[in-house]
């Protein structure tokens, strides 16, 4: 099949559907390896759209190459975990045994090898992505077998098994992990919940019965349970799930859609992996109650690029819940009640883990963030009101529709209630999944993991908190340590400086370049912290982090420029030694004049002599 | 008030002034400033300048600098005022922001050498590229002065125009922090 | 006092219609607010953040966000000037800026404001992108080393001339103007020197052959005014559709 043929099947596929693009590049690239001009051409004419912008989201994406990058695409995974698992050292020896530079491709066009931003992988690593697909527990062993394995031109396919195994390591279950649920229990529960608490709260539910036709009271009362269970979100801003589907649900609209955000970027973050793996029919399920309450017929999980071996048992999954009457029309029989998800892959961009970014991305543009308001709880997917949720927190959403609120509530603190999954990677012996109610102080969590000698905690990645000692009695809860899950815990071997400069770099790789601050504020952040890490830094480099600060988190668009900033700010904080050490010039003046201090003991001993008198600067 | 204060003579301040890598424009525009240079001369005397033939800086008040940093002697000259003046100043586009010199940054340095003493047309016959010990060495890009040392002031153009600088230093001499209104700040 | 349909913006009572931004009210009141990437006949994006001000305390492009009755907007004070003037900064430093060689100058709003903001130093390190020039058209060249990706070209091209010429690629410090073109030669475009993308740049990066340095130093348009100034050029658009209404 030449090339022509190729594209055109594929936009066929896709219904020559302009917001299908990021699905149509990614298959046409699989295909054919890269995306050349005339590639970009021709899908443009399939599409319907200027050929501007498809260069345009094309060029946005770390996952779509405009050049060619060869046959095999090796790419290090280069959170600061990979780093200290070695990572570094790994790829430079795969670059040597293969002749080649980082970010170079061979002469033969056989292969490339370069980092990228974290993979997911933290509690296995150090791990890569070969053309896309994800390997974990890099050795030098495997570099030469995979050296070997691409010099002889060995398909990815069929390269050993073990090496794509992913573990899930799930290390505590509490009330998600351990759930007993069948798939389609919370509908029917749902469903259920509607004929028996319909009539009894109509008469303080006024205003449900305005909007609501008497079949769906259902999804009302289950929203008042979702409300009711005080749910926030766990993708990290932490907004109340209950009111985000109620402003949808009550926001005009044609249609309505239903998104899962499992655009897992930040670094050190890798729970909802282990969801998607474990829990899928609990989140695809949860899904499925959000689009009853809120009146959705389609619902999209956004995936991120990094999860592309997810995609085949995802749509099994989907498929079989299909096949169950959980998803299609008329769901469990239910009239009327159409619904069905579709798994949307990103292309390795952290910004899209935004909401609006993301929809911009489902759209088939650039992962550029939205001006807000409008929201997209009222304004999202092609402009209609949309909810956009973490995927925990629609596994979380599916035990609430099942069990009650107030059973919710019972587990956790008053305003963080349920549990929280976090993903703890570092210096420990148990690295993995670990469910706690919400309220586990940072201490219980380094126990249970079996960590030793802690120096330093960052807490939901590079844009979170960084913790030391001082801290660890602390609470995971939203008024004390909010998390979108990430847990990386440093020992006392560690040069928190070096950690705190992978995070700066990530944040310079991974701004969208909107906005004037972060786009140049990122990069000049980057160039000072790695003046201080060549040991060039002064006093005068550290005023100048301060300021960048407060231009970023005053005038960035989105979260990712407000925060950038936020290693630094912290460590130099709690960790200020590790940049001191590395300041060039310490140039400091006293006030007053040294050599006048030694006065009145020249006076009183009758000393003139040079051992008598002090310059008062050096 | 003590009577030292009041009773003290008014010391001329130090001033010297140097091009690195510049045009010496932007000294031409300072002489612009015309008759006022005598009124100037009254409140300071010069240091190292193209005026006195002083061969190196020597404590200064003030070191005003143009032209940007392109080779080994340039910083070695810079680091010189910045030691020993106690108020710097980046006089002019190039010592601001490298200004034209710094329009060859993108290119390699190699290939620049390599296409002005090997490849051109029409050199003499065994031309090669400089070797010379006397001959300062090319930095790989061109620098702004700030890139290289502290710097207190900036004032930018191509060149200032003789107001600008004189407007720039009475202000400084009167003891205020130089501000040039609209029609004295100019990029060009 | 709460009367309607009037905010305040550094103490001054800005009157304003239903529908406009805080930007367009300043504007049509005579009261300047610095921006590169607000254009009067373009949908406001706010990417530039050179508008930033604070209201009620809490800072907003002033370009995307309405006006309401009784905001309280700061924005010419020390802290916000101050910010501004870091902004231009970046951009000074992002691109290649050398004035003295550019036929905009004297004409471009990034050095107006550089001038309007007392911009005296690039003050971070300069980046010195490589960013060749495009000199395919026979009427109009392109010198992205001046871009500081506003995306009023690309707006123009597409709202109003609807042709798609001009478009982003890359991400962060990458991003970059691309043509709609599979050679990415802007010759190989639709494009036409009246097109009203030809007309938009704020800075120099688009513009006519063969003409240059037209109006002499000292009588070019912010030469002759500062860029504060020229508050009336920035509004009649807005103004016009709030009296019309």
């Amino acid at each position: 099949m030449n090339s022509n043929d190729t594209i055109s099947t594929i936009l066929a596929r896709h219904g020559n559907n302009g917001t299908r693009l990021m699905q149509i590049l990614r298959e046409t690239q699989d295909a054919l390896g890269w995306l050349s001009p005339p590639t970009l051409t021709a899908i443009a004419a399939g599409i319907g759209w200027p050929r501007s912008r498809v260069e345009s989201t094309a060029g946005f994406y770390s996952f779509f190459h405009t050049e060619p990058l060869g046959r095999y695409r090796v790419l290090w995974s280069d959170n600061i975990t990979d780093r200290m698992l070695g990572n570094i050292d790994l790829m430079q020896a795969m670059c040597r045994k293969l002749w080649l530079e980082p970010g170079r491709v061979s002469a033969d066009m056989l292969v490339s090898v370069d980092t990228t931003s974290c993979t997911g992988m933290c509690d296995q690593g150090p791990a890569v992505l070969v053309n896309y697909r994800a390997i974990t527990r890099m050795t030098a062993e495997r570099v030469d077998q995979m050296v070997g394995l691409i010099q002889k031109q060995v398909p990815v396919d069929e390269w050993p098994a073990e090496w794509f195994k992913v573990e899930d390591n799930i290390r505590r279950a509490d009330i998600i992990l351990g759930n007993s649920l069948l798939p389609g229990d919370a509908l029917r529960t749902s469903f259920a919940r509607g004929t028996a608490a319909g009539v009894e709260t109509a008469s303080n539910e006024r205003s449900w019965h305005e909007f609501m036709q008497a079949a769906d009271t259902g999804a009302s009362a289950t929203l008042e349970e979702i409300k009711k269970s005080g749910l926030r979100g766990r993708g990290g801003a932490g907004f109340t799930t209950g009111l985000k589907w109620e402003a949808c649900h009550n926001a005009p609209g044609k249609t309505r859609y239903v998104v899962c955000n499992a655009d897992e970027g930040e670094p050190g973050t890798f729970k909802d992996r282990v969801l998607l793996t474990r829990q899928a029919d609990l989140v695809f399920e949860g899904m499925t109650v959000a689009a009853f309450i809120i009146g959705a017929a389609k619902g999209f999980v956004y995936l991120r690029g990094e999860y592309r071996y997810l995609l085949e048992p995802l749509n099994a999954v989907l498929a079989r819940r299909r096949s169950q009457g959980l998803l299609g029309e008329n769901i469990l029989g239910r009239e009327g009640f159409n619904f069905d998800i579709e798994v949307h892959l990103g292309a390795g961009a952290y910004v899209c883990g935004e909401e609006s970014a993301l929809i911009e991305s489902l759209e088939g543009k650039r992962g550029v963030p939205r001006n807000r308001p409008p929201y997209p709880v009222t304004n999202g997917f092609l402009n209609q009101p949309t909810i956009v949720n973490n995927v925990e927190t629609f596994a979380a959403a599916a035990l609430i529709a099942d069990k009650g609120g107030d059973w919710w509530r019972s587990f956790g603190s008053a305003r963080s209630t349920g549990t929280k999954i976090l993903s703890v990677s570092g210096d420990c012996e148990r690295p993995g999944i670990y469910e706690f109610p919400f309220g586990v102080t940072v201490r219980q969590v380094l126990e249970e993991c079996g960590a030793r000698n802690t120096q330093a905690v960052q807490v939901s990645g590079p844009s979170g908190i960084c913790l030391n000692p001082d801290d660890f009695d602390r609470r995971i809860a939203f008024g004390d340590v909010p998390t979108a899950g990430a847990f990386m815990i440093f020992d006392d071997s560690r040069d928190i400086f070096e950690v705190v400069r992978n995070f700066v770099h990530f944040f310079a790789h991974e701004s969208c370049g909107f906005c004037t601050p972060c786009r140049v504020g990122t990069t000049l952040l980057k160039n000072l912290v790695d003046k201080i890490a060549d040991g060039q830094g002064t006093r005068s480099d550290l005023d100048e982090i301060f300021h960048l600060n407060r231009v970023l988190q005053t005038s960035a668009h989105c979260g990712l420029g407000h925060t950038a900033c936020n290693p630094l700010l912290y460590t130099l904080d709690k960790f200020r030694p590790a940049y001191d050490r590395r300041l060039k010039l310490l140039k400091f003046v006293p006030a007053f004049d040294l050599d006048a201090a030694l006065s009145q003991a020249r006076q009183m001993t009758g000393r003139d002599d040079a051992g008598a008198h002090l310059e008062t600067a050096q | 008030m003590s009577t030292a204060a009041v009773a003290a003579p008014p010391r001329k301040l130090r001033v010297a002034t140097t091009s690195l890598a510049g045009c010496f424009g932007c000294h031409m525009s300072f002489l612009d400033i015309d008759e006022r240079l005598l009124d100037l001369l009254e409140f300071v005397e010069f240091d190292r300048s193209p005026i006195t033939d002083i061969k190196h800086c020597g404590p200064c008040d003030i070191g005003i600098i143009e032209g940007g940093v392109c080779n080994a002697e340039n910083v070695h000259v810079l680091r010189e005022f910045r030691a020993n003046c106690k108020i710097l100043i980046a006089m002019g586009a190039c010592s601001v922001n490298g200004g034209l010199p710094a329009q060859r940054n993108n290119l390699d340095l190699r290939d620049i050498l390599v296409a002005v003493y090997v490849t051109e047309t029409g050199l003499a016959r065994g031309t090669q590229i400089p070797n010379d010990p006397e001959l300062p060495l090319p930095l790989n890009q061109v620098h702004p002065i700030h890139e290289i040392v502290t710097v207190d002031y900036f004032l930018p153009g191509c060149p200032p125009s003789g107001d600008a600088i004189w407007k720039f230093l009475t202000d400084l001499l009167a003891g205020h922090t130089p501000h040039l209104g609209h029609g004295l700040i100019h990029y060009d | 006092m709460s009367e309607a349909n009037t905010f305040l913006l550094d103490d001054i009572e800005i009157p304003f219609t239903p529908g406009q931004s805080v930007m367009q009210a300043a504007l049509s009141a005579g009261v300047f607010i610095p921006h590169l990437c607000y254009h009067p006949e373009f949908r406001p994006h706010g990417s530039c953040k050179l508008c930033t001000v604070k209201i009620n305390g809490r800072p907003a492009t002033s370009c995307t966000t309405p006006a309401a009755a009784g905001l309280e907007v700061e924005s010419n004070t020390p802290e916000i000037l101050d910010k501004r003037r870091t902004l231009v900064q970046m951009l000074l430093v992002e691109g290649n800026h050398f004035c003295p060689s550019c036929e905009k100058s004297g004409h471009c709003k990034l050095q107006a404001l550089g001038y309007e903001l007392g911009v005296m130093t690039p003050r971070f390190n300069l980046l010195y992108p490589t960013r060749p020039v495009d000199a395919s058209h026979p009427d109009v060249m392109l010198d992205f080393n001046r871009c500081i990706l506003c995306e009023l070209c690309i707006r123009a091209s597409t709202e109003v001339d609807q042709k798609f010429v001009f478009a982003l690629s890359g991400r962060g410090i990458k991003k970059h103007l691309v043509v709609n073109a599979e050679s990415g030669r802007l010759a190989d475009t639709n494009f036409a020197p009246t097109d009203k993308a030809a007309q938009v740049c704020p800075v120099g990066v688009i513009l006519p052959k063969r003409k240059g340095f037209a109006v002499p130093i000292g009588e070019r348009r912010f030469d002759v005014a500062p860029i504060s100034a020229h508050v009336d050029e920035f509004k009649p658009v807005a103004a016009a559709q709030g009296e019309r209404t």
